[in-house]
């Protein structure tokens, strides 16, 4: 007989999951700081590290070039790389509760491809006249204005998709096709309007890349994906709730609407980030959520974190590949995701096909 | 007592409810009947707070419920709802703990509420696995774990419990909620079998149109002249006591026309002859 008391099988396999998950991206940071150009051993990083958080430690000499390399130049980029991934996986993950369905994304209903297109407005417009102003503020115009882009998106879905202070899921998600689909569109006409070295930029800034990490890029996205990350576990029983349907959660007890609410603005604010910190970076928001629900179960309370911890590993890995595979070039980190995430998730439509549609 | 008062709720211009009253006692089950489209669930979802009426009031325990939030009204009432699709493969036991409050693990009420419906041994079952029956019953579980953790006894609303339910876990429905009601707490669900409200119900609320057309014991609404009003059938009656009235499908013939003809007919709902009850 089942006592029915203690944690099933399941629960212990998801703690398991989520300690995995943190592992993965500990592991990930650690290869992101040791692997590059200058093979820099994972102990002489852990004591490099150790030391620049005022820790003293009897270990190796270090030379001051390894030291400048891990802490100047991969660790804005590690840090980068776990936030957008972290971020980008979380609003998947939140976008997929609120929808219902395992195929919903950030990507979906048009928030990263208004970002996007925001970004690459002021490519093409707006940099020759920022060219004109003081250095610190041309710097953030690109972030500023995705980020901009990302809202003014989700600000419109929310008043077209809400009537009587309900938000119709269907219609949020048609609107959402609309607007990416506008907004390429609107890339596509000033992708044809740009010069040859605007293009360059565009490429590099439409397919995604951490190659521009710097400590202010950091600094301009971590309130963001912060806040998205404190959310995200205070609407755990919202989503779990919101599976049965919005009656049946409002049934047991949720607000509906103020869960919907705060979850759209989390994720136009944590996908807005994302992409303005570093371009358009594809599958990560669908395939991470999707694999951890066969690994360790459709929870949320334990989806959320471990969708961030291995969203933040995989965009890691990604880059890691993206770096190190035609070194010393530097391939679009968008097309390592596409190339990985595409196939894999085909794969795992066509495999359970049945329960998604079925 | 959980009661809806003198509601009206119209959708895009047609009144589904015109003034329909129904209130839920303590102690007491109260059967919802009336022919399709007479108002049944959407006054259970005005009842349970998911539909806002255009006029009348809801209260529970003599507060509105506009005024009590959902959180705390899930700590009063638990509701089965007609239809749920689950997204996302969750197991039977992931299901049913949806019912407990915020932040709560309790793996023993849980298993309490699945062995109460028959279901004991599909804790770790994938839900979407579950015949439709089941499903429904794995719902009847999570009505019962929320309302396990309300306040007091509480109130459970049920729309159509036993609309997959072979027999006998209709007769399963029909011991839980009477099981409910000697704990003190209140029932009213939405019923289609006549004979199973008759079953299951102190009192019997037939709509019509959106309107009250009769109520009271099952006794004084089931009788040949108010089902032939509601349902344009001709049915006789039986009485097999102790256990009420009862109608033999055999036995019953539909008006011709159905109800499109009777309504035209103008005969109109005989609600103050049949309501022995209303004070």
């Amino acid at each position: 007989m089942e006592a029915g008391a203690g944690p099933t099988a399941r629960e212990r396999r998801a703690r398991l999951g989520l300690l995995a998950c943190a592992a993965l991206a500990f592991a990930a940071a650690l290869a992101s700081l040791a692997i590059g150009p200058v093979t820099i051993p994972v102990e002489h990083v852990l004591t490099i590290l150790w030391r620049a958080v005022g820790g003293s430690v009897a270990g190796p000499e270090i030379g001051l070039r390894e030291s400048v390399v891990v802490l100047d130049i991969r660790l804005p980029r590690t840090l980068l790389g776990l936030m957008v991934g972290a971020a980008t996986a979380t609003a998947g993950a939140m976008m997929q509760g609120i929808f219902r369905n395992p195929l919903a994304d950030p990507g979906l209903i048009g928030v990263s491809s208004g970002a996007a297109l925001a970004a690459v407005l002021w490519i093409v417009l707006a940099a020759p006249l920022a060219a004109a102003l003081p250095a610190a503020i041309g710097e953030f115009g690109l972030p500023a204005s995705a980020f901009a882009g990302a809202l003014m998106v989700t600000m419109v879905l929310h008043v077209v998709a809400t009537r009587d202070g309900r938000t119709s899921v269907a219609t949020l998600l048609f609107a959402g096709i609309a607007f990416g689909a506008m907004a390429g569109a609107g890339t596509g006409i000033l992708v044809f309007m740009a010069s040859d070295q605007q293009l360059r930029d565009l490429t590099f800034w439409t397919m995604g890349s951490l190659g521009g990490a710097t400590w202010a890029k950091i600094a301009a996205a971590a309130p963001f994906v912060l806040v998205l990350l404190a959310l995200a576990p205070l609407l755990a029983r919202a989503f779990d709730a919101l599976a049965l349907g919005e009656a049946a959660a409002f049934h047991v007890g949720i607000d509906v609407e103020r869960a919907k609410r705060l979850a759209i603005a989390g994720v136009a604010a944590g996908a807005g980030a994302a992409v303005a910190a570093a371009g358009v970076i594809g599958f990560v928001g669908l395939v991470v959520p999707h694999l951890l629900r066969l690994l360790i179960g459709p929870g949320h309370r334990l989806l959320l974190p471990a969708s961030a911890l291995a969203g933040g590993a995989l965009l890691l890995g990604a880059d890691l590949v993206a770096r190190t595979i035609a070194a010393p070039a530097e391939l679009p980190l968008g097309i390592v995701t596409a190339a990985i995430g595409a196939p894999f998730f085909l794969w795992l439509l066509l495999r359970r096909r049945a329960e998604l549609f079925g | 007592m959980y009661e809806a008062k003198d509601i009206d709720y119209a959708v895009s211009g047609r009144l589904l409810l015109d003034g329909a009253d129904l209130a839920v006692r303590p102690g007491r089950v109260t059967a919802l009947i009336g022919p399709n489209g007479a108002g049944k669930s959407t006054l259970l979802k005005v009842l349970s707070g998911e539909l806002r009426p255009r006029r009348g009031r809801v209260l529970v325990d003599g507060r509105d419920i506009a005024a009590l939030g959902p959180a705390r009204l899930a700590q009063r009432r638990a509701v089965l709802p007609q239809d749920v699709q689950v997204a996302f493969p969750f197991t039977v036991a992931e299901v049913a703990a949806i019912g407990l409050p915020s932040g709560e693990r309790a793996p023993s009420r849980i298993a309490e509420a699945l062995a109460r419906v028959d279901l004991a041994g599909f804790r770790d079952r994938p839900y979407a696995a579950l015949s439709g029956g089941e499903q429904q019953r794995v719902q009847i579980a999570r009505a019962l774990t929320q309302l396990a953790g309300c306040d007091g006894p509480g109130y459970l609303l049920l729309d159509e419990p036993t609309s997959s339910l072979d027999l006998s876990h209709q007769l399963m429905v029909v011991d839980l909620a009477r099981q409910v009601a000697r704990a003190g707490g209140g029932v009213a669900a939405v019923l289609h079998d006549l004979n199973l409200a008759a079953m299951i119900a102190d009192e019997i609320v037939a709509l019509k149109n959106g309107q009250v057309a009769a109520r009271g014991a099952p006794a004084e609404v089931l009788t040949d002249a108010i089902v032939a009003d509601l349902y344009a059938v001709t049915a006789r009656i039986g009485t097999a006591p102790p256990s009420g009235p009862f109608l033999l499908p055999q036995a019953m013939t539909r008006l011709r026309g159905g109800l499109a003809k009777a309504a035209e007919g103008g005969g109109g709902p005989p609600s103050a002859v049949h309501e022995p009850t209303r004070q």
